[in-house]
């Protein structure tokens, strides 16, 4: 098979996997009798047609930095991590009792501490699949899942027993103080100039950007990132370096958890100000699009987030203004997931024949 | 608990056993032949979903029974190009499929039936009725036994007795013929295969398909006979817990039936908090109990597997050595 | 009763008028850049033993595994008894009656002998038929040609020297006319390797075609009727084994003349380095791998351990460089090492000053994915020379150091930002033996160092441990090859069973009283 050059493999893979997913959904949409183009023009319209359409994208692509980063750290130790949904639960629950706990004065305080308490109950909620990965064997897949199923029915349980405020219908919490409340996109002196609506994107934003940042350091400049990824590569040479097993699987987990939680800063505190049910919305899951199509990498992973908000802000779009199930949305995605993760040789096959030639032509 | 209330929840048990069961004999195919398949979730809710639709468009069953394969079998060729035919990682491919399956089953009824994504309610004969076997009336008398044959045993519908008779066929299949020893054999060192002159590649392929259409009953049944009609997401995480079930039974046959059936009872009780709550003396949240299968799931994966050790070839995709 | 063999099927080789067994002509084949055989040309005469023999890449074992239908030849024909014949899979070959034992068997460990035997030549869709035919064949071959195996054994319960057994019984089983053998004996005790030899005269005498794959000459000597050289891809020259010498086939193999003993000075041992009492490794399944091991290495000393592969080395280097728990007392320096739990580990190990370069360098020494400079640091992470700060690793540092190191030992080329996996496994065993050699530790330990490894590597790494030795560091050397252990220890331990049958100086010991060590006779059990 022809090697294709660095810069084909990082970028053109990526790029031809979208575009197959993106046919492939094209003729689903024909197969349902829609009009694919319609609504792409929706999507783009509704999600980059307008600063408004920003907001909503640039929030979700908030949540989706986190949840890609959570897996990205995690698949670099060689974990599939696949519960970031539940962390991020978790990490929502973890905000909460933060929020609630002190008539909050100012989002500043309130801010570090929420992370805090979001990081940890994310990462708490992944320290038990770890554990069991490093210590018993249990196949972190399965595992992981089944804590997503478990934390939605604990999330169930202490929203309509526990934590519901008495009086109130819907399982969620109180509103959180006005304290806690972070500042939007439009109430941030100089983007309000370009927002001039109210948009949920929040300050949460630049904390994600941070973490990207953050991310990358440890990974490629710290010892432990170093450690993490010889032992992703190869556990047993990870061994021969003195690099414990039961270390990485556990730190690189709780790393990622916390990640996960920590997108709780975004939607619950930054968005609704106050916990929902299933608040997370399935943006655990994305993180796994995220970080496969993003190549595993901070910089692809903020990339591959915003095209995943574009997705979402611009599914919902098309369940306003058109006829087409918003699950469209889940179907891009497994499509995106099955492209960039395991059908990745094929892309490359596809590419390799048009680097043959030239490759050839170089050679002679 | 009483005898009556006991056999109710056996009766249950073997009722949510069966899609366990299915789905976890179409994984020991796979997995015995070296592919790792985390998308017998998927698989299961696009059968289930194709056999709802087709079965309330064309009121028969069996018809729909057909599609719910075909379903199926579209997700498990798509399986086996990525994790064989490209090589790709098998876990990364099955999640995917997972997630396709997810929405393309919605984005089908919906668009279908425009009911939110559910298909029709079905009854007759667009859905699999109880079968009650012979002497079943006639025995029910008979103390202890009587009611066990007749309200566990029989009154169950095609589809249970299915799953039933494929686990003695599998391992038949597996230990005493040609195509078995074969199958064993990719999965544990597909080099000895290769060299032997035999394809490692059809071999695959043929576990993968075989897994495809024990997925499509699996998810026929949910939808047509143990509830009637597709539901969004009805399979409920039940493919990844027949995994879970799979690595108890060490990737046997007949430890798959009792794994299942393990599984399907903690389902059961699950649906029934009188029954706990008079045998422990406690009441549990109903929430707490719906999180009952997927803790003890855990509690199973964590404690009590021991020493399963896998097929060694599995999840790897086979490339042949300079 | 040959012809009863495996049954009612008709015998895969038909007679003919052509003298030669096998005749291939201008196979060549490419992997990528990689030019693997280069116009080869062969011919092997039908009821003989014919010995292939060149270093490793040479391209012996493509071009075998080219006859077997394994790889498809770029270009090139394969002539069968004279007839033309194409082989594009196993299947062909197994039906024009080639069989193959290879170098890494190809059984399935938790089957029994009988299935293995089976599998892929059953008769039916059902199997017992099948099995118990094979039984019944299998009885008859072990009577022909001293092939014993208990039939109803699991192949992982099996010796190395009866799994490859099973691998020629496989062969027989599909009636095999014409039988090649890749590196057979490189798993053998010498008494095994003389038993094999044994039964493949035995073949030949019943009419049978052996083609015998490997890099020892002395098998050459004592097996094959004719042996064809062949180096670099090429095929260099084929002569009658009686008429030839070792030295004339050295130097065909290498394309120059060899030098077989390492220059070294006589040793000047200090004082004890590493003290060994009573080491005993039990492996995950709880079999005892190392079954209480003693020994001294002094400053300044090379002690080589010989034994054939799996017989308690592996585990050896592995309970000493940390990777696996182990019981008894090791002495390193005078301070007791951990053995087993938290702290056995390779970097407790490292700063201690023991360095490794372990057997198996692309599974345990390097890591394939990452550059040079990163597998430079690989060990050495936390070593303050390559920290920037409390937080950072300091890269400028590591890839510098890398390019210093890359440019003494010759590695090439010497692009540190290069994943490992792009090196040749000469350059790949220079990275590490570089970064090893480097820390400046008071004991190397080293296994296989030259395994797979280019004959010019092999001089360079030799020299390094040497001069290693001469700068007053203790040394560990483990190896299958007996050349090896001979040229460069300064005292030899045989290594048996996981027990040490005893000390020898290489000046007065020979290959064959180490060869009966090495096969647990007369041992001196230490």
């Amino acid at each position: 098979m022809t090697k294709l050059p660095t810069w084909a493999d990082v970028v053109l893979v990526p790029l031809i996997s979208l575009a197959l997913a993106a046919i492939i959904s094209a003729f689903v949409l024909l197969g349902i009798g829609q009009s694919p183009t319609e609504a792409f023009w929706v999507m783009v319209d509704g999600a980059v047609g307008s600063a408004y359409g920003w907001g909503y994208t640039l929030y979700y692509a908030t949540s989706f930095i986190f949840t890609g980063l959570a897996v990205t750290v995690a698949f670099h130790g060689s974990l599939f991590n696949i519960g970031g949904e539940g962390q991020a639960q978790l990490g929502g629950l973890g905000v909460a009792f933060v929020c609630l706990a002190l008539p909050w004065p100012h989002w500043t305080l309130a801010l570090p501490a929420a992370m805090v308490g979001a990081a940890l109950f994310g990462a708490a909620w992944a320290a038990i699949p770890a554990w069991l990965q490093a210590k018993r064997g249990s196949h972190i897949v399965i595992t992981t899942i089944m804590f997503n199923y478990i934390a939605s029915a604990l999330l169930i349980y202490l929203l309509v027993n526990v934590l519901r405020p008495p009086g109130q219908m819907d399982p969620a919490t109180a509103n959180f103080p006005p304290g806690t409340h972070l500042p939007t996109l439009n109430e941030i002196p100089g983007l309000n100039l370009i927002f001039t609506k109210k948009v949920p994107a929040n300050i949460s934003l630049f904390v994600a950007l941070i973490c990207c940042w953050l991310v990358w350091l440890l990974m490629w400049r710290t010892r432990l990132g170093y450690e993490i990824r010889a032992f992703g590569k190869s556990e047993k040479a990870a061994t021969y370096a003195g690099i414990s097993s039961f270390k990485i699987i556990m730190v690189a987990m709780l790393i990622s958890g916390a990640l996960s939680g920590l997108m709780a800063i975004n939607n619950v505190m930054g968005e609704s100000g106050r916990l929902v049910q299933n608040a997370s919305e399935g943006a655990g899951f994305i993180g796994i699009a995220v970080a496969l199509m993003g190549r595993n990498h901070p910089v692809g992973v903020l990339l591959a987030a915003i095209l995943f908000g574009f997705l979402y802000q611009g599914g919902a779009e098309l369940g306003l203004w058109t006829t087409i199930p918003i699950e469209l949305r889940t179907v891009v995605q497994g499509l995106v997931i099955l492209f960039t993760g395991a059908l990745d040789q094929m892309v490359r096959m596809m590419l390799g024949v048009f680097f043959r030639p030239r490759a050839q032509a170089r050679a002679s | 608990m009483d005898y009556a209330t006991f056999l109710q929840v056996l009766d249950t048990t073997l009722r949510l056993s069966t899609p366990l069961l299915l789905a976890c004999l179409a994984g020991l195919y796979s997995e015995r032949a070296g592919i790792f398949d985390i998308g017998l979730e998927g698989k299961m809710l696009m059968a289930a979903m194709s056999a709802g639709a087709v079965s309330y468009l064309t009121g028969s069953v069996w018809i729909g029974l057909l599609a719910a394969i075909a379903g199926s079998l579209l997700f498990a060729v798509v399986h086996g190009l990525a994790s064989i035919t490209f090589r790709g990682n098998q876990l990364i491919s099955g999640v995917a499929l997972n997630f396709v399956a997810s929405g393309i089953t919605v984005l089908i009824a919906q668009s279908l039936f425009g009911q939110g994504g559910r298909t029709p309610p079905l009854d007759g004969a667009a859905r699999f009725n109880p079968i009650t076997l012979p002497l079943a009336d006639q025995i029910a008398g008979v103390p202890i036994i009587g009611p066990f044959y007749s309200e566990v045993i029989s009154g169950h519908t095609f589809l249970v007795y299915v799953g039933l008779l494929m686990v003695p066929l599998s391992w038949w299949v597996l230990y005493r013929t040609r195509f078995g020893l074969r199958l064993r054999a990719v999965g544990e060192n597909p080099a000895s295969v290769d060299t032997a002159g035999i394809s490692v590649v059809r071999l695959r392929y043929t576990a993968v398909l075989i897994t495809g259409i024990l997925c499509g009953l699996a998810g026929a049944y949910m939808s047509t006979g143990l509830q009637a009609g597709f539901g969004k997401e009805m399979t409920a995480g039940r493919g990844y817990i027949a995994l879970a079930a799979l690595i108890f039974a060490k990737w046997r046959p007949w430890y798959c039936l009792w794994a299942t059936l393990l599984f399907g009872f903690f389902q059961a009780i699950a649906l029934r908090p009188d029954v706990i709550e008079n045998t422990i003396g406690i009441s549990i949240p109903v929430p707490a109990l719906d999180a009952l299968p997927y803790i003890l799931t855990v509690v199973v994966l964590a404690g009590l597997v021991g020493k399963a050790i896998p097929p060694r070839a599995g999840g790897e995709p086979y490339v042949k050595e300079r | 009763m040959t012809a009863d063999v495996g049954g009612g099927r008709p015998a895969a080789a038909a007679p003919s008028s052509s003298p030669f067994a096998i005749e291939l002509k201008g196979i060549s084949k490419s992997f990528g850049p990689v030019q693997a055989n280069k116009d080869v040309n062969i011919a092997v005469p039908k009821g003989t033993i014919h010995g292939i023999i060149g270093e490793n890449g040479a391209g012996k074992s493509t071009l075998m595994s080219i006859l077997y239908g394994f790889y498809k030849a770029d270009a090139g024909e394969i002539f069968v008894n004279g007839k033309l014949t194409a082989i594009p899979d196993s299947q062909s070959a197994i039906r024009a009656g080639i069989g193959m034992v290879f170098q890494h068997f190809k059984l399935v460990q938790n089957f029994t002998v009988l299935e293995n035997v089976v599998l892929g030549a059953e008769d039916g869709a059902l199997l017992r038929p099948s099995l118990a035919k094979a039984r019944k064949t299998l009885q008859d071959l072990a009577q022909e040609y001293e092939l014993d195996v208990d039939p109803d054994a699991l192949v992982e319960d099996l010796s190395v020297g009866h799994q490859q057994r099973v691998e020629i019984l496989k062969a027989l089983y599909r009636q095999a006319e014409i039988l090649i053998l890749d590196e057979p004996t490189g798993v053998l005790t010498p008494a095994e390797a003389d038993h094999l030899f044994r039964i493949l005269k035995g073949l030949r005498d019943q009419g049978k075609t052996v083609i015998l794959i490997t890099h020892k000459l002395r098998e050459i000597m004592e097996a094959t009727d004719n042996v064809s050289v062949m180096r670099r891809g090429t095929m260099v020259g084929t002569v009658k084994t009686a008429q030839t010498s070792p030295e004339e086939l050295a130097e065909l193999m290498v394309g120059r003349k060899v030098l077989l003993e390492v220059e070294k000075q006589p040793a000047h041992p200090g004082k004890v380095v590493l003290s060994v009492q009573d080491l005993r490794v039990m492996d995950e399944i709880g079999v005892e791998r190392l079954k209480g091991v003693s020994f001294e290495i002094r400053a300044g000393e090379i002690l080589g351990i010989a034994g054939v592969a799996g017989n308690g080395q592996s585990e050896l280097l592995a309970a000493l460089g940390g990777i696996q728990p182990a019981t008894g007392t090791v002495m390193m320096n005078g301070a007791a090492l951990p053995l087993s739990g938290h702290d056995a580990n390779g970097r407790t190990r490292r700063e201690a000053g023991i360095a490794h370069v372990p057997e198996d360098r692309q599974m345990l020494g390097l890591i394939m994915d990452f550059t040079a400079w990163e597998n430079t640091a690989f060990g050495y992470h936390n070593e303050p020379k390559y920290q920037k700060n409390a937080l950072l690793m300091d890269n400028d540092a590591i890839r510098s150091d890398t390019e210093r190191k890359m440019a003494t030992f010759d590695v090439r080329p010497p692009i540190p930002t290069l994943a490992a996996k792009n090196f040749s496994g000469g350059n790949q065993q220079k990275i590490v033996v570089a970064r090893e050699i480097e820390s400046d530790p008071d004991l190397l330990l080293v296994g296989q160092p030259t395994r797979g490894v280019d004959i010019g590597a092999i001089e360079f790494i030799h020299k390094q441990i040497v001069a290693l030795r001469d700068a007053g560091k203790a040394i560990l050397l483990v190896s299958v090859e007996l050349d090896e252990i001979m040229s460069l220890s300064d005292r030899i331990a045989v290594m048996f069973d996981g027990r040490l049958m005893g000390f020898r100086d290489p000046e007065t010991t020979n290959e064959r009283e180490l060869g009966l060590l090495m096969a647990g006779v007369s041992g001196d059990a230490a």
